[in-house]
């Protein structure tokens, strides 16, 4: 059932087409970039951006800090809220049960092809956006790229913590998508399933600027997003990386069992 | 025929199925009896419960009480083992609109557990697709099809398992008067190979012409479940037209039942003898002969009953 799923996501113009997109925004930041030569200033602007203009190598983590906050999520609650949803709208959810095809493992099934498709949307944006940093901006000083705080990565130790960072990015979103599959198991429409899992993330961020909620903070699902930034310092500051981890792995058991107790319980009516 | 070999025999049994929406019972308590071999026809207005008590046959929707028994086996409990010998259209066929009608098959047909090799299911898709009447080397996608080329595909998707039972809602809808006689005469040639069908219809004369059992639910109540020779057989009635209708009452007395402008009901074994009898006494017969009642008229005796 997987494969199928799989197999579907993949020759679906839509999976494509956002992809594409993910990939447009960060591409016109190197234009740009290349052609102004303006840089944010340090410490301002999204992560990396201010350093990209003298070590093209770092644009890769640069175009997942521009994607991440906003982009990736929203392709995320599409994909996720369409999961369920898309297939009651389509007509085909009743007919894929009857085949039969078990509530569990379809609604399984579907997880683990948002996730496939977080995976290859990151993995493209990297790539695009590695050689794009080659092409367009700086190149690497001959001594190696300069950590957060200060120090030298060599090109070794830079690879393996991009892997890291990839990694972190892939699992923050592995809460927006069981929150997305949770609603689109309530609703038959992926565009209310979409909008409602958008809605949670908008909430979440308007939270994270309010300080009377701070006693909130710590468990908003947006809170660590950005914590992939800390694997680039020396040493690597792990905290807000591993509270980032169980934020997303406790979104995504207690929205994956909502989900599941939703879907398995639920009369097809459409 | 035995009680034993009857239930053996018995593809869908249900015991007092029903399912309770808050206040509304929108099946109430019924037994549906579908014997091997049969062409079900299960009638009954829009908002019945038709199309309530086919999804529970097929486990999408849970029942609130009763029991379902699909080729001896307890559904829902028993779906992994019941479905895969059901073909089922549901209401609407259902398509991903971006995909070819073949492409579309063929990802229904991944998802099975059966082991069969790509040529197998090439061939398999093919032969289903010529079935339906759609062409195999059809490349559109679903969403430029007509609402019968549709109807069509969701046919054979039904089809494509070689189904022992087929559970057909509104099978012809959206076809034209030609293609609803290419499916009926596909759906004759499956039975006549073995299948069971059920077929949910408000078409009366869709069921007239195919079926050999009829369920009429109305209002959630299953209210007639016959044999459709028995529902139709003569009524052991005599219909009489004729102009001298007053005449014709008063001669024959007790045995009329029921007089309406030119037409009489006569309580009769034998119209030649009643027509030579009327005749004799200068009553003028336009027509005569037994009278049959249609399936219209016993549906809606049966919905007025109830």
């Amino acid at each position: 059932m997987i494969a199928v799923e799989l197999i579907k996501m993949l020759i679906r113009p839509r999976t494509w087409m956002i992809i594409g997109m993910l990939v447009a925004l960060p591409t016109l930041v190197a234009v740009l970039l290349a052609v102004t030569e303006l840089g944010p200033r340090p410490g301002t602007g999204p992560p990396f951006l201010s350093a990209v203009l003298s070590d093209g190598t770092l644009f890769p983590l640069a175009a997942l800090g521009v994607v991440l906050p906003l982009f990736l999520p929203i392709a995320v609650a599409v994909l996720g809220g369409d999961a369920i949803a898309g297939e009651s709208q389509t007509g085909t959810l009743r007919y894929l049960l009857v085949r039969p095809v078990g509530r569990t493992s379809l609604l399984l099934a579907k997880l683990v092809t948002v996730v496939a498709f977080v995976l290859l949307a990151v993995l493209v944006v990297a790539g695009v956006s590695y050689l794009e940093g080659r092409l367009l901006l700086g190149t690497a000083p001959a001594t190696g790229t300069v950590s957060l705080s200060g120090s030298t990565l060599t090109q070794q130790d830079l690879g393996w913590r991009t892997t890291l960072a990839l990694g972190y990015v892939v699992i923050c979103m592995l809460g927006v998508a069981a929150v997305a599959l949770f609603f689109s198991t309530v609703t038959t429409s992926s565009i209310a399933a979409a909008l409602g899992t958008v809605g949670v993330l908008i909430a979440s961020t308007v939270l994270l600027g309010l300080d009377a909620a701070a006693a909130l903070h710590p468990y908003l699902p947006t809170r660590y997003w950005l914590a992939f930034v800390d694997l680039f310092r020396d040493p690597i500051m792990w905290r807000d990386v591993q509270r980032g981890l169980v934020v997303q792995l406790s979104y995504l058991v207690v929205f994956t069992l909502a989900a599941w107790a939703s879907f398995t319980t639920k009369d097809i009516t459409d | 025929m035995t009680e034993k070999a009857r239930s053996n025999g018995q593809v869908i049994r249900t015991r007092a199925l029903t399912k309770r929406y808050k206040d509304l019972r929108a099946v109430d308590a019924i037994d549906l009896e579908v014997a091997e071999g049969d062409v079900y026809g299960f009638l009954g207005a829009n908002g019945s419960g038709k199309t309530t008590t086919v999804r529970m046959l097929l486990g999408l929707v849970l029942p609130t009480s009763g029991e379902t028994e699909i080729l001896g086996k307890p559904m829902p409990a028993a779906r992994r083992a019941v479905l895969p010998n059901i073909g089922a259209l549901v209401e609407a066929p259902g398509s991903y609109p971006h995909l070819s009608g073949r492409a579309n098959l063929a990802l229904l047909d991944a998802t099975g557990a059966d082991r069969s090799s790509p040529q197998e299911r090439r061939a398999r898709i093919g032969h289903v697709l010529e079935q339906v009447g759609l062409d195999p080397a059809d490349r559109r996608p679903t969403r430029a099809y007509s609402l019968g080329m549709r109807q069509r595909l969701g046919l054979a998707a039904a089809l494509m398992r070689r189904p022992q039972l087929l559970v057909l809602d509104e099978p012809t809808n959206g076809l034209d008067p030609q293609g609803i006689q290419e499916i009926r005469r596909l759906l004759l040639e499956l039975n006549r190979q073995g299948t069971t069908i059920f077929l949910s219809s408000h078409l009366l004369a869709e069921v007239e012409q195919m079926c050999t059992r009829v369920g009429v639910l109305d209002r959630g109540r299953l209210v007639v479940q016959e044999r459709l020779d028995l529902l139709l057989r003569p009524t052991g009635l005599v219909e009489v037209r004729t102009p001298d209708s007053f005449r014709c009452a008063s001669l024959l007395g007790d045995a009329v039942v029921l007089v309406e402008g030119e037409r009489l009901l006569v309580r009769s074994d034998d119209p030649a003898e009643l027509n030579a009898h009327l005749v004799g006494h200068g009553v003028r017969v336009v027509e005569v002969g037994f009278h049959r009642r249609g399936l219209e008229a016993v549906v809606l005796e049966a919905g007025a009953r109830s």
